[in-house]
C-alpha cells in the first residue's frame, strides 16, 4: 500500500492534466489508468481521428492537384495504411504523456480503481487488488464511453454496427456506410470515409446537422458535404432495422417519404455515457444528475467529502479542454491558492474538423435570440478573403454576433478551412471582454484568413471593407 | 475572504467624499448591506453600506475625513483573518491623515491622479509621506545621483503588493466593462474587480448598476416621506380592472386623452412678458408645467403612484420632464412644482436641461417624480403619445402651438392651438378621471393670467 495526497481515477486528458497541475503544486500524486495514459482523446478519440482527417484532407486535395499545376498520376487510397499511421500518432502522444508524468513525479498505477471507503482506493491489477491511501483528495476522472442505440435495434456488434472505436481500427473503408448522428464525431467520419471511397449517409434526427452549431454553420457545411456526395438526411427517423452479417438494412423516413437503405456498416455517433459503473459511487454516497452524471460544484467536489469529479463523468460538455480546465481548477483550488479563476463554462469553444472545419464560440444565433437580447449580426465569407482564394478553399465564412449596444461579442461562429483555429482569437476577445471594436483595431496580417474575423467584426458595425 | 470597504462613487459626478460619520464600530458584526457610515458627496449626504458580511475589522479614515473615491476607508473579515497584507497596503495613502482630522482634503490626496507618476512626484516633493512597510522599490535604475535619503523614490508609492489597482492609479477594466459603465454614468473608481489581478469586468459593472438603484429607490423613498402622501387600499372593483386591463395590454393598461387647448393667450402673455425683459419670459413649456402642477393639486387620483398592492396619492406635486441628451432620455424633477413661481420653474427647468445635457445631474435629481411631462412642440410635432414612467400613472405630451381656423360664435378665427395628449394607468386613472383633469388644464392654460397671480 502507498500513500497519496491525490489518486485519480482515470488518466485521460482532465485526469492527467489535473494530475500534473497537482504535482507542480507540490502535492504528491497517482494516476489509476488501466488502459493507454491519455484517455479517449489520445487513444480512441481526438489524435487519432484527427491524424485520419489529415489523410482525407490529403487524398481530397491530390483530386484537385491538376488545378495548382500539380499533376499526380496513379493515386491510390489505403485506409488500412492511413489507420495504422494514425496509431502511430495516438501511440506517439501517449508516451508523451508518460514522459510528462515521469518529468513530474507522478505514479501510473495500472489497473482498475474502485472507491475503498474515505481516503482509499483499491486498484485490481493482474488478478491481485491493493489499496492505496489518498490522504487529500480521489478525484474520478474516468470519462465517458461511445453507447448504441438499441432502443432502435442498433446495439453495437462491433462487425457490422460499429462505434468511432471500430472504426478507427478497421484495416479498409467500407464500400457504403450509414453514420447515425450529424454531432462532430459523426460529421468528421462522414468526411473521413468519403474521402476514402465510401458512399457515406449521413443521418440526424433533428433539423440539421451539426445542431449544437449555429444553424448558419450547419447548412453550409451540409451544403458542402452535399457537392462531395454524401446523402444528408436530416430530420429523420429510422425504423425496421436488420442487422445481418454482412450489412444491415434499414428505413429512413425524411418529411413524410419513406426510403430503405442497405449498407455495409451503420457508424453509430450518437451520443456517449459516462462511466460511473464499477467504480464504488453509490457506496460513497456521491449524488447523480438527472442525465447520470455526477454532480459537481464550482470546486469539483462531488456530494462526497473529499471526493471530486472532473471531466466527461462531470457533464457536458464532453470536451477534452473542458476537462482538462476541471482538472487545472480543481488542483488550484486543492492546493488552497487565491483567485482561483472558476471554469467559465460560458466560454468553451467547440470545434468539428471535417472538412470545411467549423468552430464556435459563445452564443448561437438562435440562443440570442431566445435570450431576448437586442443583437447584430457580422458575416464575411472566405470567398471574399485573399488567402483563401489562393489556397482554393473558399467556402465558408465568419460569423459574429454582437450586442447592439455595446458591441459585446455574444457568439462567433467559423465554418471554413481552419476553423479550429481561427475562433482562438474571438476566444480570447470573449474572455477579455474585448468589443467587435477591439477585435477591428487590432490590426490583422494580410493576406491572412483571419482577416476575416475583423470583417465580419467591422460587418457587424456596419463597416465592411471588402464585401 | 476580507472584503473591502472603499469610498464609492455615490453619484455620477463623485470624485470625492468626506465621511461625515461612522455608523458602526471596530469589532461590530456587520451584513452587506447595512449602513456603515453617512458620507458627503458634492451634493448630498450618502450612505456606504457594506458589500460583504463579517466583522469589522479595522477603520481606516476617521470622521471629517474627505478621501478620493477608490481609497480603502476600512475591511471587514472574519474575527481570526489576518488583514495585514490589506492594510499594509493602503497606509501610504492614509497614514498622511492627521489623527486630529480636520477634513484637509488637500493633503490625504496623497495618491497620485496622473498616470506619469514617476515624473511628476519628482519634482513635488512626498510630504509625510510614510513608505509602507513593503515599499521595497528598487532604486530608478538610471538616476545618476546616489538615491534620496529621505523616501524611496516615489515609485514606492505605487508598489503595493499585489496592487492592481490603486486609486488614481491604473484600474484595470475589460473594454466591455468601461464601455457598460462609461454609459451608465458609473466611475470605475470605486468598483472593486471580481476579474483576474482584480480586473474589473462586465458583472462588477451589473452589481454596481444594481446597488446604484437601489440607492436611487432610496432616494426616491426619503423624497416622500411620512404625511406627504395618502396611501388607499384597493378596493375589490380597482382590484378587478387592474388585474383584467392588464392582461389585455400590458403590465401598464395605457390609454390615451387628446384634447386640443386655445394657446391664444398664453401666446400673448408670453409676448408681453418678453417685452418685460429677459427676467420675465417664459416658454410655453414652463407654462404648461405651471399648469400641470396647479391642476395636480386639484386632482391628487392623478398625482399618485400604482404600488401593486396600493395606490399612492401624493400630498406634494414633482413634476418630471423628459429631457432629450446624447443618446437617450433623463427625467429631472421640479420638486414642489406647485409652489414655485413660474418664472422659479422656468430658470429651474433651464439649469435641469442644461445640467441633463453635460450629464451632471445628480441621481436625487432625477428620481422622485409624481407625474411626468414631455414636450416635442419644439420639433414641430403636433402631437403624440408618451409612455408612462412607472410607478406614475401619467405623462402628458404635449404637441407644438400652432395657427389654426377655429369657429369661434359661428365665425371663422385664426388661433394659436396647442394639442396634449395624456396617457392614463388605466388600473389608476379612469377615463372620466383623466378628462376631468384635462378640463382643469385646460382652464389653467387658456386662462394664463391665473398662473401668475
Amino acid at each position: 500500500m502507498a500513500s497519496f495526497d491525490v489518486i485519480f481515477i482515470g488518466g485521460g486528458p482532465a485526469g492527467y492534466v489535473g494530475a500534473i497541475r497537482c504535482a507542480q503544486l507540490g502535492m504528491s500524486v497517482a494516476v489509476v489508468e488501466r488502459e493507454g495514459l491519455g484517455g479517449t482523446c489520445v487513444l480512441w478519440g481526438c489524435i487519432p481521428a484527427k491524424a485520419l482527417l489529415e489523410s482525407a484532407s490529403i487524398a481530397t486535395k491530390v483530386t484537385h492537384a491538376a488545378e495548382f499545376g500539380v499533376t499526380v498520376s496513379d493515386v491510390k487510397l489505403d485506409y488500412g495504411v492511413a489507420m495504422k499511421r494514425s496509431r502511430a500518432v495516438s501511440t506517439q502522444n501517449s508516451k508523451g504523456v508518460e514522459f510528462l508524468f515521469k518529468k513530474n513525479k507522478i505514479t501510473w498505477i495500472k489497473g482498475t480503481a474502485k472507491i475503498a471507503g474515505k481516503n482509499s482506493v483499491s486498484v485490481k491489477a493482474d488478478g491481485k487488488e491493493e489499496k492505496h491511501e489518498a490522504k487529500k483528495a480521489i478525484v474520478i476522472s474516468t470519462g465517458s464511453r461511445v453507447k448504441g442505440l438499441p432502443q432502435i435495434g442498433l446495439e453495437l456488434n462491433k462487425t457490422t454496427v460499429i462505434s468511432s472505436d471500430e472504426a478507427l481500427i478497421l484495416e479498409k473503408a467500407p464500400k457504403t456506410m450509414a453514420i447515425i448522428g450529424a454531432g462532430a464525431v459523426g460529421c468528421e467520419f462522414a468526411d473521413v470515409f468519403t474521402a476514402f471511397g465510401t458512399q457515406v449517409t449521413l443521418v440526424e434526427v433533428l433539423p440539421g446537422i451539426l445542431p449544437l452549431e449555429d444553424a448558419d454553420c450547419g447548412a453550409e457545411l451540409a451544403r458542402s458535404f452535399k457537392k462531395r456526395k454524401i446523402d444528408v438526411l436530416p430530420a429523420a427517423k429510422i425504423g425496421d432495422v436488420k442487422v445481418g452479417k454482412t450489412s444491415v438494412t434499414m428505413s429512413i423516413e425524411v418529411g413524410g417519404k419513406k426510403q430503405s437503405l442497405e449498407v455495409e456498416k451503420v457508424l453509430v455517433a450518437a451520443g456517449r455515457a459516462p462511466n460511473i459503473e464499477d467504480i464504488g459511487i453509490k457506496e460513497a454516497g456521491i449524488q447523480l444528475t438527472d442525465r447520470g452524471f455526477i454532480k459537481i460544484n464550482e470546486r469539483m467536489e462531488t456530494s462526497a467529502k473529499g471526493i471530486y469529479a472532473i471531466g466527461d463523468v462531470a457533464g457536458p460538455p464532453m470536451l477534452a479542454h473542458k476537462g482538462q480546465r476541471e482538472g487545472v481548477v480543481f488542483a488550484e483550488f486543492l492546493a488552497g491558492q487565491k483567485n482561483v479563476h472558476p471554469v467559465n463554462y460560458g466560454n468553451i469553444p467547440n470545434a468539428t474538423y471535417c472538412h470545411p472545419e467549423v468552430a464556435s464560440i459563445g452564443m448561437t444565433e438562435a440562443q440570442v435570440k431566445e435570450k431576448k437580447i437586442d443583437y447584430k449580426v457580422g458575416k464575411f465569407p472566405f470567398s471574399a478573403n485573399g488567402r483563401a482564394r489562393t489556397s482554393g478553399e473558399t467556402e465558408g465564412f465568419v460569423k459574429i454576433i454582437r450586442d447592439a449596444k455595446y458591441g459585446e461579442i455574444l457568439g462567433a461562429h467559423i465554418i471554413g478551412a481552419h476553423a479550429t483555429e481561427l475562433i482562438h482569437e474571438l476566444a480570447v476577445a470573449r474572455e477579455n471582454e474585448f468589443t467587435v471594436e477591439e477585435v477591428d483595431l487590432a490590426i490583422h496580417a494580410h493576406p491572412t484568413l483571419s482577416e476575416a474575423i475583423a470583417e465580419a467584426a467591422l460587418d457587424s458595425l456596419g463597416k465592411v471593407i471588402h464585401a | 475572504m476580507a472584503t473591502k470597504v472603499t469610498m464609492e462613487a455615490l453619484s455620477p459626478t463623485m470624485e470625492e467624499g468626506r465621511l461625515v460619520k461612522w455608523n458602526k464600530n471596530e469589532g461590530d458584526q456587520v451584513k452587506a448591506g447595512d449602513v456603515l457610515a453617512e458620507v458627503e458627496t458634492d451634493k448630498a449626504v450618502m450612505e456606504l453600506v457594506a458589500r460583504g458580511d463579517g466583522v469589522l475589522r479595522k477603520r481606516l479614515a476617521n470622521e471629517g475625513d474627505a478621501s478620493p473615491v477608490g481609497t480603502l476607508l476600512a475591511v471587514i473579515g472574519t474575527p481570526d483573518e489576518n488583514i495585514d497584507a490589506i492594510i499594509g497596503a493602503a497606509v501610504p495613502a492614509t497614514a498622511s491623515a492627521p489623527a486630529a482630522a480636520s477634513a484637509k482634503p488637500a493633503q490625504q490626496t496623497a495618491v497620485p491622479q496622473s498616470s506619469d507618476q514617476s515624473q511628476s512626484e519628482a519634482a513635488t516633493p512626498p510630504q509625510q509621506k510614510v513608505a509602507g512597510p513593503a515599499a521595497g522599490a528598487p532604486p530608478a535604475p538610471q538616476s545618476p545621483s546616489p538615491p534620496r535619503p529621505t523616501a524611496p523614490p516615489p515609485k514606492g508609492n505605487g508598489a503595493r503588493p499585489g496592487a492592481t489597482a490603486t486609486p488614481g492609479g491604473r484600474q484595470r477594466s475589460s473594454p466591455l466593462a468601461r464601455r457598460l459603465a462609461s454609459d451608465k454614468g458609473i466611475q470605475l473608481g470605486g468598483i472593486q474587480g471580481s476579474g483576474p489581478g482584480g480586473r474589473i469586468v462586465k458583472r462588477d459593472i451589473e452589481n454596481a448598476k444594481a446597488t446604484a438603484g437601489a440607492a436611487r429607490s432610496a432616494a426616491a423613498e426619503r423624497l416622500a416621506t411620512e404625511g406627504d402622501f395618502k396611501d388607499i387600499p384597493l378596493t375589490q372593483i380597482r382590484k378587478t380592472i387592474a388585474r383584467r386591463l392588464a392582461e389585455s395590454n400590458g403590465p401598464v393598461p395605457t390609454f390615451f386623452l387628446t384634447a386640443e387647448f386655445d394657446a391664444t393667450r398664453a401666446a400673448e402673455m408670453r409676448a408681453q412678458l418678453a417685452e418685460m425683459g429677459d427676467q420675465y419670459k417664459a416658454s410655453f413649456n414652463d407654462i404648461v408645467i405651471k399648469a400641470v402642477a396647479l391642476s395636480l393639486a386639484e386632482h391628487p387620483e392623478v398625482n399618485a403612484h400604482w404600488l401593486n398592492d396600493k395606490i399612492r396619492h401624493f400630498n406634494r406635486i414633482h413634476v418630471a420632464m423628459a429631457v432629450a441628451v446624447e443618446d437617450g432620455l433623463i427625467t429631472p424633477v421640479l420638486f414642489d412644482a406647485d409652489r414655485m413661481t413660474m418664472w422659479e420653474i422656468s430658470e429651474k427647468a433651464r439649469d435641469l436641461a442644461k445640467r441633463a445635457r453635460e450629464r451632471k445631474l445628480m441621481p436625487e435629481e432625477y428620481t422622485g417624480s409624481t407625474f411626468s411631462v414631455s414636450n416635442l412642440g419644439m420639433f414641430g410635432i403636433d402631437q403624440f403619445t408618451a409612455i408612462i414612467n412607472p410607478p406614475e400613472v401619467g405623462i402628458l405630451a404635449i404637441g407644438g402651438v400652432e395657427e389654426k381656423p377655429v369657429v369661434i360664435d359661428g365665425a371663422l378665427e385664426i388661433r394659436q392651438r396647442m394639442r396634449v395628449t395624456m396617457s392614463c394607468d388605466h388600473r389608476v386613472i379612469d377615463g372620466a378621471t383623466g378628462a376631468k383633469f384635462l378640463q382643469t388644464l385646460k382652464r389653467y392654460v387658456e386662462n394664463p393670467l391665473s398662473l401668475i397671480i
